[in-house]
């Protein structure tokens, strides 16, 4: 009942947008940016299926270039020519995108729905709302995911970080992502560092070497993955028998593809994604994409897109609405990265330190991995 | 008879001189086959030729220091590199950074700069953010002595001197340009404001700065000067100027509109806070103070640097020349061996495994090794992302050659070979998919060397071995060394094999210069290192075409 | 391979012939008996048994009874191995009932020295066949890894490996679905068009172009002939990913980024060295008086060309061409960075495929590119043999 109450408001909401600027002004096509797999096919299932239902006509093209956005829009920007209509990319890169003036500032509260209850899209977002570029969908996190079948016999299963490092107790490969942001922390901590002393001790040369040290306890043993859809993969072939990958693929390997594989959320690290709207638009599009941006993230929506893939809906209004699973018809709740018995001991890395120190530690990774 | 005995020169039918003539048929030859050249060339020239110019010119270019801070390279020309930059230094700095903060590119400089020194991205993002705030308290100031300043149509008759009054043309060029520069674009047009050339005299600084200003609006936000409230910049631009004591005087005998109101603020001038910008920017970070990052941006400040081919081969700019990075940040060089070593690994493993095949099809009747040839040529037919898909199937712990290896129980299942995703994986599919460029041109040698010179060299006495050392050999070396440059030429430019099955231990330079363009966004390193890779490429293309010469590239 | 024999076919003595054929059972033993557990026993039991079948083959039946010898034999390894192996059994037990059927018949009776001279001695005969098959094993690695391709994308699962029910030949292993989802799939079908859209367009141009070009630089005075020529063949010397970084950036300045033309005019550059070579190549052989007797009959020049001088170097500018096709087809780097989600073509989603998410539907595409190829490999193979028909190079 509530349910088809609030969908019935949403559409209202939508017919009143259409009537605002009016269809003709709008273009009939966008090319959306995103990052492929399961996490895409959510996002159509949730956002944009029923917008291509309310508005017949409109073409949607999907990009999965995510993973280059920040590239490809500058040398789009350079040219002039910007192909792309919105662009689904993480929090600290919407941050790059709105500081070199190539997404553009939203008036949050203007462009986006309220919530059903009538509060403001920003106090609904919250703290998320890390920049002015950027409407945030969802609060996913990097965590690990093992072969339960390979588990050595009479081990209890890996539940703490330091187990991908312990070879002796969990032997097998490891897929980690090829790039420093959270191995480095997770190392640190693995080697008795305390979480508060986690980046001043990596803003240290000593404290790099410390971090890269203890990763090369583990790195003849490691697969590094750049694609988010690599670690199910080698989990599913028995490539490799734990690996770090956003939670949200490991939930769709895990109850989709009914694999043997298991989550540990120890340390999972949180991260936020969300669209932005590549600035210099031309009007027609911009209303177009307006018109979809306040439709695929009002709080249905997004709490929609949570039954499709395990992600915690960025809205606080969102979370009572989700529900099960769309065709398994499991909840959803337990396998949110935010949910109480997942969230005990949780990293939460910085963004600001990062985008310091990222060029000169990735350099000195990159040597390291070389090496 | 008499013709034999003509001493002139030689005739053609028409009655010119033959030699003549043949010299016009041969230019009308040479231009005849330059126009057939010529489309192509100019279209291989355009879309192909252009486009790697303009990466290399990207490998040096470094013109966003002095596009983003002109007034502060200026400034920092006299700077003795000892301790902190004069206050001069950090005034022009705020102005810049104004300008640059406001068309949201001060942030690029600050990645740029990053490239060079860690922490400079975020002092120039933290400061980019506090530059309104800064000018804030001194317009407050002001305004609380006369409101009169908060208003943009006073201060638009106050800088361009009123209707009919001389204007600066060069101050107003000098400022647009400045903003082409910042944007990288062209702005034409007028602007419908001119400062007065009389203000600019005594008030030079606020006159800059709210031409800038000017500017801004009119190309960036597509507003009307006039309507707008001036930014934040001008109000410590102008209580500066105030501060100078030629001011008051040269106030003294000004008319031109809002003369008044300047005289009665300069009057109260020592009441207002003082300009002391320095201090505002340290006060946002307090790394305008380190030494090493003023080095740095005056180090990186010419337009064209060398910086990044430095970087691309492990060396770097410090205060004392060139030297070396620290142990733990080289990588190109062992990126660049690694390529090298891979690359020849692969060509001599092409050669053995090229070299009796194509013996064999050279040997075998014709009908035989046409099929033997298509054998060879299915392979190079096939799209390079099927067998580099093949070989992933092949090569993976659960793949075809590690079950194989498993049912015949020569490896225990727990212990399945890895053979992917490092240079194992590399080396195997890339001699792969490289075969077929090293057998080709083996085969057509081959195929000229006699068998008859080997059984002559049986006949008068050489064993098998001596025979193809001494005299089958020799002669088949040119195909070898045809296709081994062909293949080590191909092999060190792979990208998408080392990609897919070279995890981090197999992959080649090239997949270096793919992360540098597209992930780190280091263009200028990526653009470095695909020079150096363009170039040791070129030494070898010349040598394929001193020996082989291009001509004699054969395709199946 | 001839009709004819060089050497006298002569029976072997059995003290020569039964130890290399145990040899060789010896040697298939080891891999099944590892595979069963003991090696050693595998290549006692291998060179017994077949030293035995050897002799009651050779000694007992004889060569009057070859045929129905050797289908005895085939009958034999193929129940012994469907005992042990099931189905998967019964076919590797026909291959090696029919090898070895031939084997012992091959070594026995001498054959082997058939083809080869008289005066050869035996280690000279041992070096040849073992030359062969080292010729024969890398051949196998030539041709193995696209053959495997075939097979797995009729897997029922959606893996990159070989389920025991594949390994079993069990029906329910095998499926279309991956063809049936790359012919269902609208990104794949888009993946296709575009493919199909931009591949004829960049060969059309590198073809009239490169056609033209090739003609002008075989022409006998051209200025900076050897200059002119290396920068038309750069496009495939110069590595992609420099090619690619630098399209990324010129095309973007000039606004050719992101679009169709951009990605068509890029791979077109690219087919021109390929065009450039096979016409130059067709052109080597041309005779010039032909282009001279056509004028002095009056014909024009371009009456020439077509009449004359096109229908000699059609066949090159078809195989040309087939390259230039190729090229734009198979090419992934240059439209990775040149182009944008519009131009998605098939390698492109393969790439992005392979790297992330992992379906069999790739290999699927690649069998149907396989077919593809070997379609265009035996058209370029018949115009090979026609042009050199034409040019008189080749009898018949």
């Amino acid at each position: 009942m509530k349910l088809t109450k609030t969908l019935l408001a949403t559409t209202a909401l939508t017919v009143a947008a259409g009537t605002a600027v009016t269809a003709q002004d709008m273009a009939d096509s966008m090319t959306l940016v995103s990052w492929g797999g399961a996490y895409q096919a959510s996002q159509v299932k949730a956002y944009a299926e029923p917008y291509l239902a309310a508005n017949p006509g409109v073409t949607i093209t999907w990009d999965e270039s995510s993973a280059e956005a920040v590239a490809k829009l500058r040398a789009m920007n350079e040219a002039g020519n910007v192909t792309w209509d919105l662009v689904d990319a993480v929090a600290s890169d919407s941050m790059r995108l709105c500081d070199e003036g190539l997404a553009m500032e939203l008036d949050h509260d203007e462009v986006l729905a309220a919530a059903p209850d009538g509060t403001s899209a920003s106090d609904d977002f919250g703290d998320l709302l890390v920049s002015d570029c950027f409407v945030p969908q969802i609060v996913y996190s990097t965590t690990f995911g093992y072969r339960t079948d390979l588990l050595p016999e009479g081990v209890e299963p890996p539940s703490s970080i330091c187990d991908v490092f312990d070879l002796a107790k969990y032997p097998g490969k490891r897929a980690l992502q090829k790039r420093p942001i959270d191995n480095l922390e997770w190392a640190l901590y693995c080697d008795g560092v305390a979480k508060d002393d986690i980046y001043p001790t990596l803003g240290t040369d000593a404290g790099v070497n410390q971090a890269l040290a203890k990763l090369g306890t583990i790195k003849d043993q490691v697969v590094w993955w750049s694609a988010g859809a690599e670690t199910p993969q080698l989990l599913a072939d028995g490539e490799v028998f734990m690996g770090s990958t956003y939670n949200g693929r490991l939930f769709s390997a895990i109850a989709e593809q009914n694999q043997p594989i298991a989550m540990m959320w120890d340390m999972q690290s949180f991260d936020l994604d969300g669209w932005i709207v590549p600035a210099g638009l031309p009007a027609d599009r911009k209303a177009r994409v307006m018109d979809f941006l306040k439709f695929a993230t009002d709080t249905q929506r997004l709490a929609d897109q949570a039954a499709y893939i395990s992600y915690g809906p960025a809205r606080d209004s969102s979370a009572s609405l989700v529900g099960k699973h769309a065709d398994l018809g499991i909840d959803m709740a337990p396998h949110m990265p935010t949910d109480p018995a997942n969230a005990g001991n949780v990293h939460i890395y910085d963004y600001e330190w990062w985008a310091d120190n990222r060029d000169d530690l990735n350099a000195k990774f990159q040597a390291w991995l070389a090496q | 008879m008499s013709d034999t005995t003509h001493t002139g020169p030689v005739l053609a039918a028409d009655g010119t001189p033959l030699k003549r003539s043949l010299r016009r048929a041969l230019r009308a030859q040479k231009l005849r086959a330059l126009a057939l050249i010529a489309p192509l060339l100019i279209f291989v020239l355009l879309t192909f030729i252009a486009p790697i110019a303009d990466m290399l010119f990207r490998s040096v270019e470094n013109q966003i220091v002095g596009r983003t801070l002109p007034m502060t390279v200026e400034e920092l020309r006299d700077w003795d590199g000892e301790g902190t930059p004069a206050d001069s230094v950090y005034r022009a700095l705020y102005f810049d950074l104004f300008l640059a903060a406001e068309g949201k590119e001060h942030t690029k400089l600050g990645s740029r700069l990053n490239y060079e020194e860690s922490g400079i991205s975020s002092m120039f993002r933290t400061t980019g953010r506090d530059v309104d705030n800064i000018g804030k308290v001194y317009q407050k100031a002001i305004e609380k002595v006369n409101p009169a300043f908060g208003e943009g149509a006073f201060w638009y008759d106050m800088m361009s001197g009123g209707q009919g009054a001389e204007g600066n043309e060069t101050l107003l060029s000098n400022q647009i340009g400045r903003l082409e520069g910042l944007e990288s674009k062209t702005f034409k047009g007028d602007i419908g404001f001119v400062p007065g050339a009389e203000i600019y005299k005594i008030l030079p600084n606020a006159t800059r700065a709210y031409t800038a200003f000017a500017a801004f609006t009119v190309f960036m936000d597509e507003d009307v000067v006039a309507e707008e409230d001036p930014w934040e910049a001008v109000y410590p631009a102008l209580l500066l100027d105030l501060r100078e004591p030629a001011t008051m005087a040269a106030l003294a005998g000004y008319q031109g509109p809002g003369a008044q109101e300047l005289r009665d603020l300069a009057a109260q001038a020592d009441t207002l806070p003082p300009v002391d910008l320095k201090a505002a920017l340290v006060e946002s970070n307090e790394d305008w103070l380190r030494t090493e990052y003023w080095e740095v941006i005056k180090t990186y400040s010419p337009p064209y640097t060398t910086g990044y081919f430095l970087n691309a081969i492990d060396m770097e700019k410090t205060t004392d020349g060139i030297a070396l990075r620290a142990d733990d940040e080289r990588i190109y060089g062992i990126l660049f061996k690694r390529t090298m070593f891979m690359s020849m690994v692969i060509t001599f493993s092409c050669i053995a495994l090229g070299y009796p095949v194509a013996w064999i099809m050279s040997n075998l009747p014709a009908r035989s090794a046409n099929l033997l040839m298509i054998l060879v040529l299915l392979p190079f037919w096939t799209s390079l992302l099927v067998r580099t898909s093949a070989w992933k199937i092949m090569l993976q712990q659960q793949g075809v050659i590690n079950d194989v290896l498993v049912w015949l129980g020569l490896v225990a299942d727990e212990s399945r070979l890895v053979m992917i995703n490092n240079q194992f994986g590399t080396i195997v599919a890339m001699t792969h998919i490289l075969l077929p460029f090293m057998i080709l041109p083996m085969y057509s040698v081959m195929q000229t060397i006699p068998q008859t010179y080997l059984r002559a060299a049986k006949s008068l006495g050489a064993n098998n071995w001596t025979a193809f050392w001494r005299v089958y050999f020799p002669q088949s070396v040119p195909g070898i060394g045809a296709g081994s440059i062909l293949v080590f030429i191909l092999a060190i430019g792979y990208y998408i094999t080392p990609e897919i099955v070279g995890g981090t231990t197999g992959t080649f330079i090239s997949n270096r210069i793919a992360y540098h363009i597209s992930t780190s966004l280091n263009w200028g390193l990526g653009a470095a290192l695909g020079s150096i890779l363009l170039a040791v490429v070129m030494v070898l293309y010349y040598a394929y075409d001193k020996i082989v010469g291009i001509d004699n590239v054969k395709l199946g | 391979m001839s009709g004819f024999t060089l050497t006298p076919v002569e029976t072997k003595p059995l003290s020569f012939a039964l130890p290399v054929i145990g040899a060789a059972g010896a040697f298939v033993g080891l891999f099944v008996g590892t595979a069963h557990g003991s090696g050693l026993m595998g290549v006692v039991i291998g060179a017994i048994a077949l030293m035995a079948l050897g002799f009651v083959a050779l000694k007992v039946f004889g060569l009057g009874m070859e045929k129905t010898t050797r289908k005895a034999m085939i009958a034999l390894f193929v129940v012994i191995g469907w005992l042990v192996a099931g189905l998967p059994g019964l076919v590797l037990g026909g291959l090696f009932g029919w090898f070895f059927s031939w084997f012992i018949f091959w070594i026995g009776e001498g054959r082997y020295r058939a083809n080869l001279a008289p005066y050869l001695t035996s280690g000279q005969v041992l070096w040849h066949y073992t030359f062969r098959v080292i010729c024969g094993a890398i051949f196998i690695f030539l041709i193995t890894p696209i053959l495997v391709v075939i097979p797995l994308s009729f897997n029922a699962q959606n893996f990159f490996t070989f389920t025991p029910e594949m390994l079993r030949f069990d029906p329910a292993g095998y499926s279309l679905k991956h063809y049936q989802d790359f012919f269902t799939s609208s990104g794949w079908q888009q993946a296709l068009r575009n493919s199909l859209s931009i591949a004829p367009m960049a060969t059309i141009l590198s073809v009239g172009f490169g056609t033209l070009a090739a003609i002008g630089l075989s022409q006998p005075h051209v200025p900076f002939r050897r200059a002119i020529m290396a920068i038309l063949i750069s496009p495939m010397i110069v590595p992609l990913i420099i090619s690619a970084a630098g399209m990324y950036f010129f095309y973007s300045r000039v606004g050719l980024q992101g679009t169709y033309m951009g990605v068509v005019l890029a791979h077109a550059a690219l087919g021109i060295p390929f065009v450039i070579i096979t016409v130059t190549a067709t052109l080597v052989g041309f005779d010039r008086s032909l282009t001279r007797a056509a004028a002095n009959m009056g014909a024009d020049p371009l009456t020439t060309f077509f009449r004359v001088q096109m229908p000699l170097i059609l066949p090159g500018v078809i195989s040309g061409g087939l390259f230039a096709f190729i090229t734009s087809f198979d090419e992934v780097v240059v439209v990775l960075f040149v182009g944008s989600a519009n131009q998605q073509t098939l390698p492109w989603r393969m790439f992005t495929g392979l790297r992330e998410q992992i379906s069999p539907t790739i290999l699927a595409v690649a069998t149907i590119l396989v077919v593809i190829s070997i379609c265009l490999l035996t058209t370029l193979e018949y115009l090979r043999r026609r042009s050199e028909r034409l040019r008189g190079l080749s009898p018949g």
